[in-house]
């Protein structure tokens, strides 16, 4: 690792942190806000829910949520949150060395007299440090909101911790999946419909999942992984997915190294 | 002591040519230059020796070091000016050349604001709102502001105007009479005669010929200019004898050989003028080309 590699990159991602966890933070707080008002009509809410095609709701993860509570309603905000986290995890993921390669500055950096594996630990540890940052405003911003507007309903701080604690191993799957398709891929020219594209494809096929009945492809999702509602339901990870996440993480991140460090980096062409 | 020492480097991209099977060597405080075409070769040599692409075949050493092997420690005391040069577009040419200085262990702070002040480099603009050729200068600065004991130039003028190429090669002269080695990529001739001592011609990936710069001149081609009259382009037409012009009763053309032999020849003729010379580089050049 080097210092001056991690510093430079932390800087060139300022100003995008700081846009995400705004975004971020408003999304929270505004969904919030509109709770109280809301749970007051819980009742007429989940009546007119059941009414709605049952596939419907399946689709959007909404038919085991109980929106009545306080984390029921947080954990459909979190869904969101997540997607957002997601899209800024694979941003970094899919930027990381293609970015410098695109605007050809990689020349600069790889003919310091830097290891390639310095290079991408330094990189990866700015890049986490970036996403460390929002999901601290994550953290903040959810246990305020929730202490404003949750009203006269009790909730219990254990799930929120779960829901909460589960961000980061979320964000590295985002971070380390974008980094590896990056470098298997000849060439990314542009970062966002990568990120977007892995993004919204894992979340659409945990929230479709229930649609096809039950099939290998829902395991892979983070999304599944890391769902709000089994942890509220059972006060606890699904064990098994979290493992089953993190691993592939970890091996992401070893064929990144296996891959980065015999890369050819390609002059103008 | 070989600083630079390539022994059989191939390198394919997939199935398009690199380079094939090239082999040379540079000394120690030597100026090496390395010409040829554009798409010889030349960026993807100086890219293997810098690792930033790795070799399909054969090795190459630098320092003694394997460029495989030993790149971190190698590029400790290289210099490396690209022929496109890319920076930070955001960052400030100060901020940049401050980041390039901290890889480095020295204080480099001195050398930077004499080299900028030396190429007129304004270190409070954007990158981003430079000009190619400014660029270019932020590119020389970087290259040398931790005092290399190897410099990688390639093309290392495009973009420059005659006077700062000027400044540039004088640079070049005293960093290598402070002892530092240059590998000099080009494929402008001119400046290659003027500034190296040896050079390697590389075309198609291959290498055609390495030659000290006084031996290519002279072991090789005769220009000669004879006017005289009753000239006909079949008037030389001996072994060894190309390239044959005629123009207003001038006769031009390259002799290889004897030169006794050519001088006879040429007395048996009632001569007006004659001139026998070395030919420039640019003309052995396109002779390897043909």
């Amino acid at each position: 690792m080097s210092a001056n590699i991690y510093l430079h990159e932390l800087r060139t991602r300022v100003r995008s942190v700081i846009i995400w966890s705004l975004s971020v933070a408003a999304l929270i707080f505004f969904f919030s806000s509109i709770y109280s008002g809301f749970a007051d009509q819980a009742v007429l809410i989940n009546q007119m829910m059941s009414k709605f095609p049952p596939a419907l709701l399946e689709a959007f993860g909404m038919n085991r949520m109980n929106l009545a509570t306080v984390l029921g309603f947080y954990s459909l905000i979190f869904k969101f949150v997540q997607i957002c986290l997601a899209i800024q995890a694979g941003n970094y993921g899919f930027g990381l060395v293609s970015v410098e390669e695109n605007e050809l500055t990689a020349d600069f950096l790889l003919s310091k007299p830097v290891s390639r594996t310095q290079v991408l630990t330094s990189k990866l540890l700015a890049a986490l440090t970036s996403l460390t940052i929002t999901n601290a405003v994550v953290w903040a911003v959810s246990f305020g909101a929730l202490a404003i507007f949750h009203g006269s309903y009790p909730y219990e701080t254990g799930s929120l911790f779960l829901m909460l604690g589960s961000i980061v191993i979320f964000q590295l799957f985002f971070l380390s999946v974008g980094l590896v398709i990056s470098l298997l891929v000849k060439r990314v020219r542009s970062v966002t419909p990568y990120s977007l594209g892995l993004g919204f494809g894992m979340y659409v096929l945990d929230a479709f999942s229930g649609m096809f009945g039950t099939s290998v492809l829902e395991d892979i999702t983070p999304f599944k992984h890391m769902d709000p509602t089994y942890m509220i339901q059972n006060g606890s990870y699904d064990t098994p997915l979290v493992l089953l996440n993190a691993s592939v993480t970890l091996i992401a991140l070893v064929i990144s190294y296996w891959l980065y460090i015999r890369r050819d980096i390609h002059a103008v062409s | 002591m070989s600083v630079i020492e390539v022994t059989n480097l191939t390198k394919y991209y997939g199935k398009s040519r690199g380079i094939v099977d090239v082999s040379f060597s540079e000394e120690e405080g030597e100026i090496f230059g390395f010409i040829g075409p554009n798409g010889a070769g030349k960026s993807t040599t100086i890219r293997l020796l810098l690792s930033l692409i790795h070799p399909t075949s054969g090795s190459a050493k630098v320092f003694g070091k394997d460029v495989v092997t030993h790149g971190t420690e190698i590029r400790r005391d290289i210099g490396y000016l690209p022929s496109e040069v890319f920076y930070y577009e955001g960052m400030k040419v100060i901020d940049l050349l401050k980041y390039s200085a901290s890889f480095y262990e020295c204080d480099c702070t001195k050398r930077l604001h004499e080299l900028s002040d030396l190429m007129e480099l304004e270190l409070n603009r954007r990158i981003s709102d430079l000009s190619y050729g400014n660029k270019k200068k932020v590119g020389i600065v970087q290259g040398l502001l931790h005092s290399p004991k190897l410099l990688f130039l390639d093309e290392p003028t495009a973009g420059l105007d005659p006077l700062m190429q000027r400044k540039f090669f004088d640079l070049i002269r005293q960093e290598n009479a402070r002892g530092v080695t240059v590998f000099f990529s080009s494929h402008i001739l001119g400046e290659v005669q003027r500034l190296c001592t040896r050079v390697g011609i590389i075309r198609e990936g291959k290498i055609v010929e390495i030659s000290d710069i006084r031996a290519l001149q002279q072991n090789n081609y005769k220009k000669v200019n004879v006017t005289a009259d009753k000239l006909n382009p079949k008037t030389f037409d001996l072994p060894g004898v190309t390239n044959v012009q005629m123009e207003n009763g001038t006769l031009h053309f390259f002799f290889k050989g004897d030169i006794n032999m050519m001088l006879k020849k040429i007395s048996s003729f009632q001569v007006a003028d004659v001139t026998i010379e070395e030919p420039t580089l640019e003309e052995i050049f396109m002779h390897y080309y043909e």
